[in-house]
């Protein structure tokens, strides 16, 4: 080839190149205004006000009722109950693979968590029908054991590889020195991580829980599959609990093209949306954070 | 003596989170395959689903995962690859490349379920393409188009510099630098990073809800413009929707043992690749 075709040739590759950087640009920005354009339609219908502070979910009753505070505490109830199982186990196993466990170990180890990684959400939800769900229901004496611990225990499972991967990463960014320092004042190992390791690590652990939360809260086929899925207010972790991508799930499949209820399911992705938004970005903002201070 | 124990009981508590985490693992494993494996037969993974679902094999649904996740990797691989070259070799440091790094790190927070509402409202509704494999590809498409940049990007940054400076020093234009030596060298990584991403995308089903995917037709799915079954869509009707579920649930364990195998087959394969590279290293 002649060098000014190449030339021309090179030239045309980088606008491509570049076309396919701007798509992704565009792919964020068209769901955007898909959500928010649609959830403008729904708030043409529907006052805001009633949208927010009602407490019942009724799109297809005799009146219909768009109150999406049900939805907000079944997945607020699901992922802190998630949260309060996974973080104490994804930082104990993340402290055990870092700092107590040798090589060979954490080269076994680390595959396996990867493996739990990759198990399918519909799995661990059908899990929770099989397992988790015949097992709350013995304990407790109820009829199923389709409840949001259910949903809880599997999240918790979802949440766990990305607590455990992203700590792990932020125990082994601190410096050699500061283990050494703690050693070298009389410090047992145990102290060493305990007053440590694990505080200057902070910010990491943070961002890990922030990710695992990200995670869990966007969740659909797990909490579809295991948490029975009642529309009435959420009473408790014994109980059926719906939330919010689970709603958009089962409702989605049979609205209508355009009506208020179909405007109403974006409405709440919408919602959705945002939540998971402020939950990465606070994650992100203490990776971060932990990466400065790795440079320093 | 409390001195003494005083370790091995801390020890022990480590271990106690680290044991409880892989007992998830492994009783998700153990019960799926004791009790799914008296299913599987060549059978069940060969023939057509009979008599409303509790008969017959699963067949179209394999099928489907399998036309699936090829559409999706068509529509990912290309775009995702493009996009981490541009990032990693042509991108100057401004707004505009900032801009689109901050997109891609959003997108992969998304959750699923919006991008089956994307899909829904783009590609079915908006493009009309209807409910189909097409729709459903693309949505799927969409998803995995962060991970794949980001693996992508990552097998590139490790390239050394003085690699690209080479091909540059002889000759050869910025296009033919990154054809014929950075993309090879940097292969094994960006391979890892796909296979990885379409194991993922195999087993997703929310995106796919209102794509295209059903719970039963008729012949095997692989028409790009039309419905098809799907291994993870299946497995969550067989164990929530179908009207005898008791019935069915030896089928529910054989489809969840096979959507299992075919999402480890394809991260063993990711491992072994990233592990034959590590070794060459």
């Amino acid at each position: 080839m002649k060098l000014a075709a190449r030339e021309r040739l090179d030239k045309l590759v980088k606008l491509v190149f570049r076309t396919t950087g701007l798509l992704v640009i565009m792919i964020l920005g068209g769901i955007l205004v898909m959500l928010l354009w649609n959830t403008f339609a729904f708030f043409l219908h529907v006052k805001p006000v009633d949208f927010v502070t009602g407490t019942q979910w009724n799109p297809v009753g005799h009146k219909a009722r768009y109150g999406m505070l049900p939805l907000l505490v079944s997945t607020a109830l699901v992922t802190l109950g998630a949260m309060a199982i996974a973080i104490p186990l994804g930082i104990g196993t993340a402290a055990f693979i870092s700092e107590y466990a040798g090589k060979k170990l954490r080269n076994i180890l680390k595959p396996l968590i990867e493996m739990l990684a990759a198990v399918p959400s519909v799995a661990i939800g059908f899990l929770g029908i099989v397992i988790v769900g015949p097992g709350i229901a013995s304990i407790t004496n109820q009829a199923n054991g389709l409840n949001a611990l259910n949903g809880a225990i599997l999240l918790a499972i979802m949440a766990l590889p990305t607590i455990i991967t992203v700590t792990e990463d932020a125990l082994q960014a601190l410096p050699q020195t500061y283990r050494e320092a703690s050693y070298g004042v009389g410090a047992s190992r145990w102290q060493t991580v305990r007053k440590v390791v694990i505080p200057a690590a902070a910010p990491g652990i943070i961002a890990a829980v922030m990710l695992g939360a990200g995670r869990a809260i966007g969740e659909t086929m797990t909490v579809l599959m295991a948490t029975g899925n009642a529309s009435a207010f959420p009473k408790g972790f014994f109980h059926s609990v719906r939330t919010i991508t689970a709603t958009i799930a089962i409702e989605m499949g049979e609205v209508p093209y355009q009506t208020t209820h179909y405007y109403a399911l974006f409405a709440i992705a919408a919602v959705l949306f945002l939540i998971t938004l402020l939950v990465n970005l606070a994650g992100e903002y203490f990776v971060n954070r932990y990466r400065k201070y790795q440079v320093a | 003596m409390m001195k003494k124990l005083s370790p091995v009981i801390e020890w022990f508590t480590l271990l106690f989170c680290t044991g409880t985490v892989l007992s998830f693992l492994v009783v998700i494993l153990y019960d799926l395959v004791v009790k799914g494996w008296s299913t599987l037969s060549w059978r069940f993974i060969t023939a057509l689903p009979t008599q409303g679902m509790t008969r017959g094999g699963i067949l179209p649904a394999i099928t489907g995962t399998i036309t699936l996740t090829l559409v999706t990797a068509l529509v990912a691989v290309p775009l995702g690859i493009g996009c981490a070259v541009y990032l990693n070799e042509y991108a100057p440091d401004n707004w505009m490349t900032r801009l689109i790094r901050g997109s891609i790190r959003n997108l992969s927070g998304v959750p699923s379920i919006i991008y089956g509402l994307f899909g829904l409202a783009l590609f079915v509704q908006g493009m009309g393409m209807g409910t189909s494999m097409i729709a459903a590809g693309l949505t799927l498409g969409l998803l995995s188009l962060p991970y794949i940049i980001s693996t992508t990007e990552e097998a590139l940054r490790r390239i050394p510099a003085s690699t690209r400076e080479a091909a540059l020093g002889i000759g050869a234009t910025q296009f033919e630098s990154i054809r014929d030596v950075v993309l090879p060298s940097a292969l094994p990584g960006i391979l890892t990073g796909v296979v990885l991403t379409l194991s993922r995308a195999a087993g997703e089903t929310a995106p796919i809800l209102f794509t295209g995917v059903a719970f039963y037709i008729t012949g095997s799915s692989g028409f790009l413009n039309q419905e098809f079954m799907a291994l993870p869509y299946h497995l969550y009707m067989l164990s929530t929707q179908h009207q005898s579920i008791e019935e069915v649930r030896p089928l529910a364990y054989g489809t969840a043992l096979v959507l299992i195998i075919v999402v480890f087959l394809l991260n063993l394969t990711a491992f072994y690749i990233r592990y034959k590279h590590s070794n060459n290293d």
